[in-house]
């Protein structure tokens, strides 16, 4: 902000306001007696209101099957058993599991296909539907180029979807491994941030500590083909070593060291 | 024991004192969650009106979690003081709230009568009071604790100064820091939630505190709230640790979650009291809670998640903390969905702490998708400063940039202040008026003549 901005508003400039350049937390924001300053109050309001629409936005799925078809790969649409967006915040048990109708259309499509898939991708809101609506088709399209050589199963899109709702849907396509790439919880300066979970032997039951994750996917985080190198050599270990979570052992010269403009 | 009550022709029963509790509980959504919350709002009332007939003495006769399998319920049972409890032995849970709003219990009798409260006590009674009880009874209990700033003392409120950074970055911390300082902000410490838990970086910043702190000669003390096994290492490796922090659990299942023990939380604060740092008091200690973390943990016992919280406040208790926290907002809509959730939660939370004899601050916070925003916080931040609460957080804008929530900001801190006179902690009331940032009433002056503007020139010396 500028000297001009702040004498137009009336409040002095805090004297200090040069320490604004060490970091980005809301420092010397002046002040009208106690009270912030308007300008602040509003610059605070339009954050908030940005990560409030972002955890009720629906993700819009004929939008994203169109962005995803490009891939080439078979699309298949589930729910979770939580029926809607206040229910699903209050419920996280709820977004872990599919609904009725999902599960039977699952269960036809795994009876259907000749082979079970090496990796299954599902994509799902998560707590913001504006991650994967504007970046999972990007990184799909970085990342697939990565893993010839493995069956790679239909795309799944998921809504009131949490992570673990991918271990039942890959259990059911007999999966050996699960991609979630889901909406993270969005945060005052990052409303669209996508995670990526990987779960080796996905089934129902497994917990977070045997997941790997890349996390603020997004191209002011972790770009796409940043982040799809970065899952390539994630998934290259769990296959070599058979396991995913805490206890997975990366080479670190196997995940590329992080490019200009990644965090 | 079989509690029955009935409404009309409707008839309630419940299963012993751990369902009585739950289903007495003001609905939210961590209770629903873990299957324990009363099925409908008349049974809810039925619970209640079970529960105020309840003889406090049954909380001692009937442990919720079982002595053998739990030391919190063993060091609740062991340190119960008989005597305290004798002027209330006879009343029941209905009884004791009157007598809590009565004009009888002063801030002498209160004090005296904490030792003999267990949490279960507390929790009980306060499922029977509705907001407005919790803030007059919690008004009169007085916890007043020192380090090097006096804090909890009456027409006095107190911050907590959090400068966290996501990457641990000494001059991104201290831009945070001496900006909360500028605004008066601090009294209560200076506490950093690192996000490394490395040993040489903790280090880097608890040698940072301590240089501002001592060079400046700031009353206040410093804490970086890395894991208590991190601290008392650091302590053994002759670091300048002020507090020792820990967040700390109801049930011994939880703890563990957390890598704790009573034994260790002794052995810390016993490392920290052997540093003698405190220049007007030896309260070391900085404990965290939070209403949702057992059930989170799966370590909740089939109780409701109030009462498992009052439990934590047993724990914070045997080791004479100078500050305590519930961190009511951070966990998320599944345990507490809403802004009335999170406020009620807020108040019982400081009723129940301060009644067990604890020095009660409140983190009024809350994450992204929960329903609250900055007027839910304003109106839980001035029930608690009409309650007494003895500190809360100074967040930079409100915005922590590391731990991704919003909390109360320095500026939220100058407003309670303003609306309801409450002044510094008085050792750095002084200092404040030394360095010309506030006046004799305790407003801020204008910075630009302030003394303290040579703090800045910390940032340069600090390293890249």
């Amino acid at each position: 902000m500028s000297d001009l901005d702040r004498a137009r508003n009336g409040i002095p400039r805090d004297p200090w306001a040069e320490l604004q350049s060490h970091t980005v937390a809301r420092i010397a924001l002046g002040r009208s007696g106690a009270s912030l300053p308007t300008r602040e109050v509003l610059a605070f309001g339009v954050a908030h209101a940005q990560a409030r629409d972002a955890v009720h936005a629906a993700l819009d799925v004929a939008q994203l099957a169109s962005d995803l078809a490009s891939l080439g790969l078979p699309l298949l649409t589930v729910a979770s058993a939580a029926a809607s967006r206040s229910a699903y915040l209050a419920r996280p048990d709820w977004g872990r599991r599919l609904d009725a109708v999902s599960r039977a259309a699952l269960a036809a499509e795994a009876a259907a296909r000749a082979s079970a898939p090496d990796v299954l991708f599902v994509i799902g809101d998560g707590l913001s539907a504006l991650a994967p609506q504007r970046h999972a088709a990007a990184l799909l399209a970085a990342l697939l180029p990565m893993l010839a050589g493995l069956r790679i199963g239909p795309l799944v899109i998921a809504t009131q979807a949490r992570v673990a709702l991918a271990d039942e849907i890959a259990e059911t396509l007999s999966a050996r491994l699960v991609v979630c790439l889901i909406g993270e919880r969005p945060g005052l300066s990052s409303a669209d941030s996508l995670g990526a979970y990987v779960t080796f032997a996905p089934k129902v039951g497994r917990t977070d500590a045997e997941r790997n994750c890349l996390s603020n996917i997004r191209p002011e985080g972790l770009p796409a083909a940043e982040a799809a190198r970065q899952l390539a050599a994630l998934l290259a270990a769990a296959f070599a070593n058979r396991i995913s979570g805490v206890t997975l052992r990366i080479d670190p010269a196997a995940t590329v060291p992080a490019m200009p403009g990644s965090r | 024991m079989r509690h029955r009550v009935a409404i009309g022709v409707r008839s309630h029963a419940f299963e012993g004192l751990a369902e009585l509790l739950a289903k007495a509980s003001p609905m939210r959504s961590g209770d629903a969650l873990a299957g324990v919350a009363a099925a409908s709002a008349e049974e809810r009332m039925a619970a209640r009106i079970a529960l105020a007939d309840v003889p406090l003495t049954a909380f001692l006769d009937e442990p919720l979690i079982p002595y053998e399998r739990d030391e919190v319920t063993r060091l609740i049972v062991d340190s119960h003081d008989a005597a305290a409890f004798a002027p209330l032995r006879s009343l029941t849970v209905g009884a004791f709230r009157d007598w809590l709003l009565s004009d009888a219990a002063t801030t002498e009798a209160l004090t005296a009568a904490a030792p003999g409260i267990t949490p279960e006590m507390a929790a009980a009674v306060s499922k029977l009071m509705r907001n407005q009880d919790l803030i007059l009874a919690a008004r009169k209990c007085r916890v007043v604790t020192a380090f090097r700033s006096t804090i909890g003392l009456p027409g006095r409120l107190a911050i907590r100064l959090q400068p966290n950074h996501p990457s641990d970055d000494a001059r991104g911390i201290l831009a945070s820091t001496l900006d909360g300082l500028l605004y008066g902000a601090g009294d209560a410490c200076i506490g950093i939630n690192p996000a490394s838990d490395e040993p040489r970086k903790l280090r880097a910043l608890w040698d940072l505190l301590d240089a501002l702190i001592s060079r400046h000669g700031i009353p206040t003390q410093s804490c970086v709230l890395a894991h208590v096994t991190r601290q008392i290492d650091a302590i053994e490796h002759g670091a300048p640790v002020d507090l020792v922090f820990q967040s700390v659990g109801g049930s011994e299942a939880l703890n563990t979650s957390f890598g704790i023990s009573l034994a260790l939380l002794r052995e810390a604060q016993d490392a920290a009291r052997s540093l003698k740092r405190g220049t007007v008091g030896d309260n070391v200690m900085y404990f965290e809670t939070g209403q949702g973390a057992a059930l989170s943990a799966n370590a909740h016992h089939g109780l409701d998640q109030q009462t498992c919280e009052a439990r934590a406040y047993a724990v914070c208790r045997a080791h004479a903390p100078l500050l305590v926290n519930s961190v009511v907002g951070f966990i998320g809509p599944e345990y507490l969905f809403d802004a009335k959730q999170i406020i009620r939660a807020g108040l019982e939370d400081h009723f129940c702490g301060k009644l067990l004899g604890l020095p009660m601050g409140v983190d009024v916070c809350y994450t992204n998708h929960a329903e609250a925003d900055q007027d839910d916080m304003d109106t839980l931040l001035t029930l608690l400063g009409a309650a007494g609460v003895n500190y809360v957080m100074g967040v930079p804008g409100a915005d922590d940039i590391m731990l991704g929530y919003q909390s109360t900001s320095f500026h939220d801190g100058l407003y309670l202040r303003e609306t309801l006179g409450l002044r510094h902690a008085p050792e750095f009331e002084q200092w404040l008026q030394r360095m010309r940032l506030i006046d004799d009433r305790g407003r801020l002056r204008d910075a630009r003549e302030s003394l303290a503007l040579p703090l800045l020139s910390a940032i340069d010396d600090a390293p890249r």
